[in-house]
């Protein structure tokens, strides 16, 4: 029963702006607009539910599809020991969605991975700059039309 | 071009660099530092330098291909990375695995997870001084790499747990030389709690030094030994058991105050409980008769033989450790067709077998889980490893992506050293344990 309290009180709170939630696996999904990103997060950061733990931020390219790209939150709770997995779609026109660098202090770090490898854009990061890849590469290299052995340009040596 | 720090410094302060080539920094870290004599001002910790595109090149790889990849993510633990991504695809397929095999996983984990925290440790005490620890742990760790070495064959790149169960059964002399490990481990942990509880120089350089609090660790999204250590109960093994960890008894130590002294402890308590749970569970294994066989006849002279006529006699284990052959899989592999390998003395000797073999082998074959998105994780050395799979329903994940415990940790490492010495770096360095393989991936 109390297994999908959670996703009952997200329908009856944000009837609009969730559009699915479902258990799949005995994973807890919800699909969101993504400009209800943020309320929906610090709702679920409150009480009752204290879901505390950013755990996991990633982003899934389905190249042909629209929108293209999908962010992947996983939140987690450790007083209620359950794992949430919020998902949103931007398109590639559009690629930018809030930060959760506020919210969570990890969030900086996993952003800059989104950014460096996706090309996604994060409102209000506070340095938003590549963290894998060098300054200078060219193109973002998790995207399915980056191709697996692409060569890139040299740079020249730094002073 | 600039980096921030180069940007944002005051005129007056030193910029010094620590890494990426540094004898305290191992693996491949840099760490900018911004300084006022000895203080720390402000610091900028620089990753990547071992970025291989683990999960672009997992993408590019079916399901089967890719488990060598998971060994070179935490090297010190590949157990338990291997662990970790094979059963995500077993949550995604549903499979069943039998009793034997959960528990030989069991002992190979927390095998890894004891090697995993004496790495971390002996290097954190080396740095501050403590070459004899060093030492000692290098050497409990040995005994236990010698279990592994035994059972996989390999000390660091395993791939020794497979979808669907293991790669192979014990060795007979197992029990022997498990127990050794297990007393010798115990030795050195009692030589170390002596050489460094009390040890003034020890204490001076990590109690209450790189303070953290649990909302702290808890916001940089901590988990695992470090976030314990900050008095925070969250361990994967009791939280959602995997496996067969909710039958065994184990305890989760906590740390008070999340400084270095604490995450020492708690690894060095947590090393004991993980003893407790490979005693319990080399006890509670179930015995399979004729586990290993021995006097079959030689693999060669069976397939010579098959030309004639269908094998029916055992045949003998391979020296290679392959453990997928029929009398022993039963007990160690799973035995749905198409997600494991099929028996070897099949695949020589008769047409379907073969035909089986190349089923599974070829391209566009072999496992292809139904379409879905899935998130499994295992409590790793480091803390939560999680891995999210999307399949497409091809024999290739459509994206995999991997929670590495020690991203979490190193990002909060700007924030510890804040205000500290120089000489503060090392020992809070090191008690993060982070591995480069698993940070950049």
């Amino acid at each position: 029963m109390e297994k999908t309290a959670v996703l009952d009180l997200l329908r009856q709170e944000f009837p609009r702006e969730v559009k699915e939630a479902f258990s799949d696996l005995g994973d807890e999904i919800i699909i969101i607009e993504k400009e209800s990103l943020l309320p929906i997060v610090k709702f679920l950061r409150g009480e009752p539910h204290r879901y505390d733990l950013l755990l996991d931020l990633t982003c899934v390219d389905y190249l042909g599809q629209e929108p293209r790209f999908e962010m992947v939150y996983h939140l987690y709770s450790l007083t209620k020991k359950r794992r949430l997995r919020i998902k949103t779609r931007l398109s590639e026109k559009e690629l930018c969605i809030a930060s959760l660098t506020e919210l969570w202090k990890n969030a900086n770090w996993l952003e800059r991975e989104i950014y460096d490898l996706f090309g996604v854009h994060f409102e209000s990061h506070p340095d938003l700059r590549r963290i894998f890849m060098y300054d200078g590469f060219e193109g973002y290299p998790l995207r399915k039309d980056y191709p697996l052995r692409k060569r890139q340009p040299r740079l020249r040596m730094r002073e | 071009m600039a980096t921030r720090i180069q940007s944002q410094a005051r005129p007056d302060t030193l910029l010094l660099n620590m890494g990426p080539s540094h004898p305290a920094m191992h693996g491949t870290i840099r760490i900018m530092l911004e300084l006022d004599g000895e203080r720390i001002l402000n610091s900028e910790v620089e990753v990547g330098y071992l970025h291989r595109g683990f999960e672009k090149t997992c993408e590019h790889r079916t399901y089967f291909n890719l488990l060598p990849y998971t060994d070179r993510l935490n090297y010190v633990s590949p157990l338990i990375n291997n662990l970790g991504y094979v059963m995500t695809i077993e949550k995604l397929l549903g499979l069943e695995v039998p009793e034997r095999a959960q528990y030989i996983r069991v002992i190979m984990s927390e095998l890894s997870r004891v090697s995993d925290h004496l790495t971390c440790l002996a290097a954190m005490a080396m740095e501050c001084g403590a070459f004899t620890v060093f030492l000692y742990k290098m050497k409990a760790r040995e005994f236990l790499w010698d279990v592994i070495e035994q059972t996989t064959g390999a000390r660091m790149t395993t791939s020794y747990v497979r979808i669907g169960g293991v790669r192979a059964d014990l060795h007979q002399s197992f029990d022997t030389v498990l127990k050794k490990a297990v007393e010798e481990t115990r030795r050195v942990l009692k030589d170390v709690h002596g050489l460094l509880d009390k040890n003034k120089i020890f204490l001076n350089r990590t109690r209450d030094v790189a303070t953290i609090s649990a909302e702290e660790a808890v916001a940089f999204g901590w988990t695992g030994p470090c976030l314990r250590s900050a008095g925070v109960y969250y361990d994967v093994r009791k939280a959602h058991p995997y496996l067969v960890y909710d039958r065994l008894n184990f305890e989760v130590p906590l740390g008070e105050r999340g400084d270095n002294f604490d995450r020492y402890m708690v690894r060095m308590k947590e090393m004991e409980q993980s003893l407790r749970i490979i005693e319990q569970a080399a006890v509670r294994l179930p015995r399979t008769p004729g586990a290993v066989i021995v006097d079959g006849i030689e693999p060669a002279e069976a397939i010579k033989e098959s030309r004639k006529k269908r094998v029916r006699r055992a045949v003998k284990l391979s020296a290679n450790l392959e453990g997928s052959e029929k009398n022993i899989s039963s007990g160690i592999l799973a035995e749905e067709t198409g997600a494991v390998v099929p028996p070897k003395e099949d695949t020589y000797t008769s047409i379907e077998g073969l035909i089986k073999h190349f089923k599974f082998f070829m391209r566009g074959h072999g496992i292809r889980p139904p379409r879905g998105d899935v998130y499994f994780s295992v409590e790793g050395g480091n803390g939560e490893l999680g891995y999210y799979i999307v399949s497409d329903g091809s024999d290739k994940p459509y994206r995999l992506h991997l929670r590495a415990p020690c991203f979490h940790i190193v990002s909060a490492l700007e924030y510890l050293i804040r205000g500290r010495y120089v000489a503060d770096v090392i020992p809070t360095f090191g008690s993060m344990n982070m591995i480069g393989g698993e940070l950049d991936r």
